[in-house]
């Protein structure tokens, strides 16, 4: 169960998207760079010569490693790339968000809590 | 059915079976408690989903409608802000913080959004032009990311609720498939066990009176036969000579006391 350590400090929000939705999101203010011994961005632009691996890479230190975001935010045909890891992450924090993109229309059908919520009622 | 689920190790006592009774009874309040617990679960569980499904909606229409403004913005700059944004980006105004809601005894985190007081890092940005514009793309998209964390937060309820309910759902169906068939089926056994005790008992206790009539009846004939046989002695002697009964008396009577004197050494 979830107990209020784990999710007592989670107060950041990340992204990993392509640049129109990354800087929209950090307009809003949601961009964090920790201090600098190690200065980890909680952002991630994803172009098309961004390599699958540092997605995936990216997000298991937003999911597992960093212990202060709360939402990871990810673009829908980014999540397609690493649907795998997407969908086999289902610990409740961080809440893995899927959002639609500028040119990518969002697909309820992909959603990885959609899908579940589907299954659970056999529609 | 019930003989799958076996029973409880227990030694077939009163004391046990008191036991048992009293578990059957906790299992069955628990129960219908749990099963209360299942179905507020649920309900709020479907709840949610349908809220998930609106706001999923409402986040591609929102989403929409931020780009739309964000693209205005480049249009008015006339260049690419983004790398900009990127570098300027250190301090994260926008942050969520954890509440926690009970709903029957579980604890749903619900997140709130806060604007951290006093962290610009996109002062400067706009200053050329499209100052204007900029500012509105902020609050839209600030709007929009509102929105995306009121949907994290049902998100990771539904998640949290779906483990709940599937525990408890499990606790739910064990009781009723196993605690108390077992428990019921122990009763069963003790009770039998029980019984079984108390037929062997009556049946010792009746076997012990049988005997004793028994015995009570051959010492009677036997009473009776000597008796008899005294009375039939009697009129024998009756007829042939009648002071054989008086020597008779003296005889009996000598049971009582005097032969034993031979026996006494001091």
């Amino acid at each position: 169960m979830a107990s209020a350590a784990t999710y007592k400090d989670r107060q950041f929000l990340a992204v990993i998207g392509d640049e129109d939705s990354v800087t929209g999101l950090l307009l809003a203010g949601i961009g964090h760079v920790t201090n600098p011994p190690d200065a980890q961005r909680n952002f991630l632009v994803v172009d098309s010569k961004t390599e699958t691996s540092e997605i995936e890479r990216t997000f298991q230190s937003f999911t597992q490693e960093r212990k202060d975001i709360a939402v990871v935010l990810i673009n829908q045909h980014i999540a397609e790339r690493i649907r795998h890891s997407v969908d086999t992450f289902t610990d409740p924090f961080p809440a893995v968000l899927e959002i639609p993109s500028k040119d990518h229309p969002y697909d309820p059908e992909k959603d990885s809590v959609l899908k579940r919520v589907r299954r659970l009622f056999g529609e | 059915m019930s003989g799958a689920v076996g029973r409880e190790p227990v030694f077939p006592t009163r004391q046990s079976l008191g036991l048992m009774k009293a578990k059957l009874k906790g299992a069955e309040v628990g129960h219908s408690l749990l099963k209360r617990k299942s179905e507020a679960l649920t309900k709020r569980f479907r709840e949610i989903t349908r809220r998930i499904d609106e706001a999923k909606q409402k986040m591609g229409r929102v989403m929409q409608i931020a780009a739309f403004s964000l693209a205005e913005v480049s249009y008015a700059v006339g260049g690419d802000i983004g790398y900009q944004i990127q570098e300027s980006a250190k301090q994260a105004r926008f942050r969520v913080r954890a509440k926690q809601e009970n709903v029957s005894g579980v604890f749903l985190p619900q997140f709130e959004s806060y604007t951290e007081e006093g962290v610009n890092d996109f002062g400067l940005t706009g200053l050329g032009k499209g100052g204007q514009q900029i500012q509105r793309c902020r609050e839209t998209y600030a709007r929009a990311v509102e929105t995306l964390v009121e949907l994290a937060s049902l998100q990771t309820a539904f998640l949290i609720l779906d483990e709940v309910i599937k525990v408890v759902n499990r606790r739910v169906n064990a009781i009723e498939h196993v605690i108390i068939p077992r428990t019921e089926n122990t009763i069963k056994y003790i009770n039998s066990e029980l019984d079984e005790l108390d037929r062997e008992e009556f049946y010792r206790l009746k076997k012990v009176s049988n005997k004793k009539q028994r015995d009570n009846a051959a010492a009677d004939a036997e009473i009776l036969a000597a008796r008899q046989k005294a009375a039939e002695k009697e009129a024998q002697n009756g007829t042939a000579d009648t002071s054989t009964v008086t020597n008779n008396e003296p005889e009996a009577t000598d049971v009582l006391g005097e032969q034993e004197d031979n026996d006494v050494i001091f």
